[in-house]
């Protein structure tokens, strides 16, 4: 009698827990799905109203302002920006020839320098290593960068300029060590007893092992050159030489870049629709990105996943 | 003798490694050491023709002048608030946002949503330039549509610098929310799995498990992460601050931080002399706080530590 009542009791309160807690997940979901919701949609909104402002005609930005879908719909801006496209074209050359020298020799700076530091019978790899991470806490600052490239190095208007800063960074070197440290150490022993000397081991063996984190740094490394500009306007002066995402700045920030549009498109400048060439050009800047987007987001979080702490 | 002797048997012997690490010697050396020697600029009247080395001495003039202008103040108290409160806001949201995501259950929700939340972080500041200027311009901004679609008086935000530090954290918040949240979640998926069954079988619903085991559990993650980004705290995101603001002059005082003061005083007036006063004290501020939270960071856990 008195068990079962016992029984009965804790089966009571079981339920009572249960549907508190079933309660509480109910509050929490509605929450939790309504907050990344939110944040998703404020994350997404302003993409989709720069490429719906790119098809929308100026007349209707102007009158009604920016929308989510076009009030009034216009490729007026894509044409006029690719009736002559060979501005647009060299400014792809040159972003994506700075983009693929820069990844492919960081690259191979990258992992033959982390190689090296993770060699623990290379007796000065800590001393060259803190040699490489002190840059990361002093530097001479803007100001004497600037004179040495310009005046010492004679990088000026030169497409170096866009190369050599993004080639080798510390935090890309100790996320480097830190993975090639996972290799055995045993494959470059037993290949130095076989008589292979310490760079074949490198680019034979080493290399091919290290694809994963060759795939997250490099892509890393390709964003960066991908959206810059900053050096694009320290450094280059002539025309020809802007990549994508300055040529962009520039229509954002100088009339006179729209001006030339209008006489290379043969358009009045009064008919050029200012606004929404604007928004076209910054879609083309970033088309190439959102393309490759879903296909290297996971590297990504890979190599977050890396070097989190130690950044 | 013997030491100099066994630095050369190393190389020696480690021939090729030597000359494996050589070329990323010589690039810090070259662009990271040698720039160095322009701090002396910050104490020098730099003049072109004479190079950094063959200028005249100026003392502390440069410094002076970039103090007594008050300059040097306000946007020394910018970089240090902006970076305090940026840290605050960013983290906390990412956060929020990685432990609301992983106890979550719709799978499908949850791939697609953590990667729409990542997508700005693709993006470059001009971008966000883009957005800025479409929300908030005077003529066909968003902000601008609103207000006249309710009757108010419209109202430039760009006579407002009191509004941009807000317009500034969230956007920097925005940016890097995909980043950090995955810090976070990948902190989390390291937890011990054990003390949630435990916590299951015990009763606790999901605020409490998530107040007692996921926050204490990830609490090192965010302790470092702090410690390490007040280690940055004198520099300033120069690309965002360039980008959101422009050339608005009238923002200047409310969002200028030391690295958009040294560039513009190095681009528009070119004045070299106190552009590289401001860095120098930039960078010895920034050296010396470093220092200071490696010994926290030490003191808290000596894994965690820099050097």
């Amino acid at each position: 009698m008195s068990a079962s009542f016992e029984s009965a009791r804790m089966l009571r309160d079981r339920a009572q827990i249960g549907a508190r807690r079933s309660g509480a997940i109910v509050v929490f979901n509605i929450l939790g799905y309504s907050l990344v919701s939110v944040a998703a949609l404020l994350c997404l909104i302003p993409f989709l109203m720069v490429i719906s402002g790119s098809f929308t005609s100026d007349h209707a930005i102007s009158n009604y302002g920016y929308s989510l879908i076009p009030k009034e719909f216009s490729v007026k801006a894509y044409s006029i920006l690719f009736r002559y496209p060979e501005d647009i074209l060299r400014a792809y050359g040159v972003s994506i020839f700075v983009t693929v020298c820069g990844t492919f020799l960081g690259l191979f700076l990258v992992s033959m320098t982390g190689y090296v530091l993770n060699r623990k019978d290379f007796r000065y790899r800590n001393v060259i290593a803190f040699f490489f991470y002190f840059t990361t806490l002093f530097n001479g600052g803007l100001v004497s960068y600037y004179i040495m490239m310009i005046r010492y190095y004679h990088l000026k208007d030169n497409l170096l300029s866009l190369i050599i800063p993004g080639i080798l960074n510390v935090f890309y070197l100790i996320i480097m060590r830190s993975f090639m440290s996972s290799i055995p150490e045993a494959i470059s022993e037993s290949a130095k007893i076989d008589g292979a000397g310490d760079f074949t081991i490198f680019y034979k063996l080493i290399l091919p092992l290290s694809k994963p984190a060759l795939a997250t740094i490099g892509l890393f490394i390709a964003l960066e050159y991908w959206n810059d500009w900053y050096n694009a306007m320290l450094f280059i002066t002539s025309n020809e030489k802007f990549p994508l995402q300055y040529m962009l700045y520039n229509m954002l920030s100088e009339s006179e870049s729209i001006s030339r549009i209008s006489a290379t498109a043969n358009v009045n400048v009064q008919d050029m629709p200012t606004q929404s060439l604007k928004l076209a050009m910054a879609v083309i800047a970033t088309g190439p990105i959102i393309f490759a987007y879903p296909f290297v987001q996971k590297y990504f979080i890979r190599g977050i996943t890396v070097g989190a702490v130690k950044g | 003798m013997r030491r100099k002797n066994g630095i050369v048997l190393e190389l020696n012997k480690n021939r090729t490694l030597f000359m494996m690490v050589l070329p990323a010697i010589l690039y810090f050396i070259m662009f990271a050491y040698l720039p160095m020697a322009g701090i002396l600029l910050a104490f020098k009247n730099y003049q072109y023709n004479l190079g950094i080395f063959g200028s005249p001495w100026a003392g502390l003039d440069n410094f002076k002048f970039f103090f007594t202008s008050g300059t040097g103040f306000i946007v020394t108290r910018n970089t240090i608030l902006y970076n305090f409160f940026m840290l605050i806001t960013s983290h906390g949201l990412a956060i929020l946002i990685a432990v609301v995501l992983t106890e979550l259950h719709g799978k499908w929700f949850k791939r697609v949503s953590q990667s729409i939340i990542f997508l700005p972080y693709f993006m470059s500041w001009i971008i966000v330039g883009v957005f800025v200027y479409n929300l908030f311009n005077d003529e066909t901004g968003v902000l601008q549509t609103v207000m006249k679609a309710l009757h108010m008086k419209p109202v430039s935000l760009y006579s407002l610098p009191s509004i941009w530090k807000y317009i500034i954290l969230f956007f920097n918040s925005w940016k890097w929310l995909g980043y950090n949240s995955v810090v976070y979640i990948a902190a989390i998926a390291g937890l011990d799995e054990e003390c949630y069954e435990a916590a299951d079988i015990d009763g606790a619903n999901v605020f409490q498990k998530i107040r007692n085991i996921t926050i204490p559990g990830i609490m090192p993650t965010i302790i470092i992460l702090m410690l390490l980004n007040i280690g940055r705290i004198m520099r300033g995101d120069f690309q965002m601050f360039y980008q959101i603001v422009g050339n608005n002059g009238q923002l200047f005082n409310a969002t200028d931080v030391i690295d958009t003061y040294v560039f513009r005083s190095l681009i528009n007036s070119g004045d070299i002399g106190m552009s590289a006063a401001a860095a120098f004290y930039q960078s010895f501020l920034g050296f010396f706080i470093i220092i200071f939270v490696n010994f926290l960071v030490k003191k808290y856990n000596k894994d965690y530590a820099l050097f």
